[in-house]
Parts: C-alpha cells; sequence; structure tokens
C-alpha cells in the first residue's frame, strides 16, 4: 500500500504493508531509530512522536493511518547542528543517562510546551505521566522542561 | 496482523465496508484493539482479515448540546472531551476521571466510544458515565437504538453491540442538579494504571450539609460498573458527615464483588471501596460556592 505523508517537514511516500506499525515503519522501513520501543503496548512512551503536533504512541499506529498527516520524530527537531531548545535543556540540565527514554521524553514535552507554555514543576510531572524513566528518577527531566519553559518565555 | 487496513471518511463508506467485510474489526484510537491484536509467541496469530480506522469519520466525533443534553460522538478522544468547556462546566466528575485516564498520549488517541464498547469493568469513562446515567445511541446503516449505559454493558469486555452496529454517541442530561462531582481511582500508579477501585460520586448537599440527592458508582470491584439504589437511599436525607457514611461502609461491603488477581486481593479491594466514601469529608465544610472553588479543574491542557 502507498501512503503519503509529511515527516519533519518533507513530504514522503512509502510503499508498506498497511498494517506495519508505525514505529516499525520508522525504525525499519526509514532507519529513522530516534523513536524507541520499550514495550510495544502503549505503557511506556518511549515511542512517541507528534502527530499533527499532538504526542502520540507510534507502536499502536498503524502505517495506513499516517495518510495525510504531519509527524515529527525526534530526528526532526534539531535544525542542522542547532538543538531544539528542548533538546539543549536536556543536555544543560544534566537530563540524558541511557538516553533510551529520551526521544520520548522530548517530544511530550514539544507538545506540553506548545499548549501550556508556562508549566508548573506539577503540572510537568503530570505532562510526562505517560513517559517512563528507569535511570534518572524524573527529577532533573522536570528541570529540564521547566528550563527550556523558561527559555522560550525570554 | 491484518490483509487490510481501511480508512473511511464518511459514515456511508464505513456502512458499504460493513456490508461487504462482515468481519471487518473497528477501531477509533487503537489503545485497545491494537495491543491485543499483537502477535505473541506462545498464542496462535488470530488476525481479522481487515482492520476499519473510524478516525477520518468526522460525524462520529464532537460534542454538542440538544434540548437539555450533551451528546458526545463515539470517536471523541478523551482529551477533545476533558478539554472541552461545556464538559467541564456540566459534568466535571467526567472531566476528572479522563485526567486519570491512560496517559497524555493515550488519551490524545484512545475514544470515549472504545473505551465503552471495550467494557472493561475497570473503564476509566464507564464510572462516571454510570453515575451521570449516560445513554447510548447505537447506529446500523439503516436503524438506530437508544439505550440507558447500563443495558449496553452486558459484561466484562461485552457490550450490546448488534452485527453491523456501531456505537454512535453517548447522551447525557445537564441541570442534573448536583453541586459535588468528586472521582477517585485507586492503582498502583497515578497514571498509566489500571484502576483497582474506583468511585465517582454525585450529590446535592444542602446550605446545612445535608445530603438531598446523591448517586455513587463504583468500578474493578464487580462484572460492571456497580450502582446501588440501596446505599443512595441510606444516605440520602443524612448530614455529610463520617459516621453517616461509616454507617453505610458495611452495605458497600456486601454489594461488591471483587476478584483477586496479580494488583490486589479481593479483600483489599472490597475495603478500600467502602474506605473510599470518606474521601466525600472533603467537601463538607464549604458552603456552595466554596466547593465551586474546590473543584475548579485547572485549565491546563493534558
Amino acid at each position: 500500500m502507498k501512503i503519503s505523508f509529511v515527516l519533519n517537514g518533507k513530504k514522503r511516500t512509502a510503499d508498506v504493508q498497511p498494517d506495519m506499525r508505525v514505529v516499525d515503519l520508522l525504525r525499519e522501513h526509514l532507519h529513522l531509530t530516534g523513536t524507541k520501543e520499550g514495550c510495544g503496548s502503549g505503557e511506556c512512551g518511549a515511542c512517541t512522536i507528534l502527530v499533527d503536533g499532538e504526542s502520540r504512541l507510534s507502536c499502536l499506529m498503524l502505517a495506513a493511518q499516517l495518510e495525510g498527516k504531519r509527524i515529527t520524530t525526534i530526528e526532526g527537531l534539531s535544525k542542522g547542528k542547532r538543538l531544539h531548545p528542548v533538546q539543549e535543556a536536556f543536555v544543560e540540565s544534566g537530563a540524558v543517562q541511557c538516553g533510551f527514554c529520551t526521544p520520548g521524553m522530548v517530544m511530550t514535552a514539544v507538545d506540553m510546551l506548545s499548549r501550556n507554555p508556562d508549566p508548573s514543576r506539577d503540572e510537568i510531572r503530570e505532562g510526562i505521566s505517560g513517559n517512563l524513566c528507569r535511570c534518572t528518577g524524573y527529577q532533573k527531566i522536570v528541570d529540564a522542561i521547566e528550563a527550556a519553559a523558561k527559555d522560550k518565555s525570554r | 496482523m491484518a490483509r487490510e487496513v481501511l480508512l473511511p471518511h464518511t459514515i456511508d463508506g464505513l456502512w458499504e465496508i460493513i456490508r461487504s467485510e462482515p468481519g471487518a474489526r473497528l477501531y477509533a484510537g487503537g489503545t485497545d484493539l491494537l495491543v491485543k491484536l499483537r502477535p505473541q509467541a506462545h498464542l496462535p496469530s488470530s488476525s481479522p482479515g481487515t482492520l476499519v480506522c473510524l478516525d477520518r469519520i468526522e460525524e462520529l466525533k464532537g460534542i454538542h448540546e440538544e434540548d437539555g443534553l450533551v451528546c458526545i460522538r463515539a470517536c471523541t478522544t478523551h482529551s477533545e472531551i476533558m478539554r472541552d468547556p461545556v464538559i467541564r462546566r456540566h459534568f466535571p466528575v467526567l472531566t476528572k476521571a479522563l485526567r486519570l485516564l491512560g496517559s497524555p498520549q493515550v488519551r490524545n488517541m484512545g475514544t470515549i466510544g472504545g473505551n465503552i464498547c471495550t467494557a472493561s469493568p475497570a473503564g476509566d469513562t464507564l464510572t462516571p458515565l454510570y453515575a451521570l446515567g449516560a445513554s447510548v445511541e447505537t447506529r446500523s446503516c439503516d436503524s438506530g437504538r437508544l439505550m440507558p449505559l447500563k443495558s449496553f454493558i452486558l459484561g466484562p469486555g461485552k457490550a450490546a453491540l448488534q452485527e453491523g452496529e456501531i456505537l454512535y454517541g453517548i447522551w447525557i442530561t445537564k441541570d442534573l442538579d448536583f453541586n459535588i462531582h468528586h472521582f477517585e481511582k485507586v492503582g498502583q500508579r497515578k497514571a498509566l494504571a489500571i484502576a483497582i477501585a474506583s468511585m465517582a460520586a454525585l450529590i446535592k448537599l444542602s446550605d446545612e450539609g445535608v445530603i438531598e440527592k446523591i448517586r455513587l458508582a463504583w468500578g474493578s470491584v464487580a462484572p460492571t460498573v456497580l450502582s446501588s439504589q440501596t446505599i443512595e437511599d441510606a444516605l440520602t436525607g443524612k448530614p455529610l458527615t463520617e459516621d453517616a457514611l461509616r454507617d453505610v461502609m458495611p452495605l458497600v461491603m456486601d454489594a461488591v464483588s471483587p476478584i483477586n488477581d496479580v494488583r490486589a486481593s479481593a479483600g483489599y479491594r472490597r475495603r478500600v471501596t467502602a474506605n473510599l466514601l470518606l474521601r466525600l469529608l472533603q467537601y463538607r465544610n464549604a458552603g456552595f460556592e466554596g466547593l465551586r472553588i474546590q473543584e475548579k479543574i485547572r485549565s491546563t491542557n493534558f
């Protein structure tokens, strides 16, 4: 099945099995391995991408559902060598240890900040409640998102 | 997973598909079905020939008011419902429950229709919808039915959808005249957790602190959502005090029929369900305006 969609700002077409999961399409077919699979059942958030700007779980989407959509993956955030402000904040705040949860966390944070540019720490915690991290204990991730929010508002 | 995946853009397109492929499995958000259909090494593959995603059918989305009722179309996502000002104003118990359902991503994808049709005893939309006395509208290519939600849920995982039918919308009466809207869910985590026990409560509390009207619904502690006229009658006319609530706790423990599973024992669920009543005490001291302030839903969109 041929599908057409916009990926990280560029028009793409793909010829895939319609029931291929989007996380597999991204990783195996398009070799964009920034998006991770942690559970395959929607419970960890590592596969989070943006679909028309909204955070969704790519392990629970089928390729056919991409038709006509605008997708953003972690690879689409940086511009050349310039990191997205949220990525920059994660780096500066030491919010990355093994890095496996990080792409999903960053995508979720980008969606969150686009809706609520000035969240409290509690709101940040609620906002990342769909993303699990086994390394950091979340504190620095919350710091990073808080810093990114302050940075954008300058 | 499937031979083909279809995305009709109109409801007429959907009827065409249902007519020509009666075995097709329908889904909207996919947060239940696509987990079930994952190939698993130890289970035989049971892939349907055709999957139909309802996501593109605009007619199945949205919230509108009509004749003193609010209608939520079945494929409206939990996030959309949670953010809707009409729902927040008239049915804050539903807004509260949705904030605890799944996660932000799951709420962006999952729909109220999917949650209802999955008919899990732990379905987080079901408990508040039972308390609100919601009705469901089903439609097929040439007919429609309307029934109380209670009649639509037949048992764990079983909804009363007939061949060729879809869940079309959920109808809730406005102006139910309750001033306390309460929901609590007990789980192993604060998010991405199935309810071990949950309770929705609607109370009309007089200025003197007397319960004039009450509706209660409990989730995850019976094959379907539980409500009890006996318990509601026992509390009607009583002051909202610890003694009055403790008096009915034995009735609650008797009414529920929880299971033992990996998450909790039946005994724990039974005790917690009764204890959840005591959470209603947080509303007793405020007057009517105070209740409104206490229940202010944060305006952030998650």
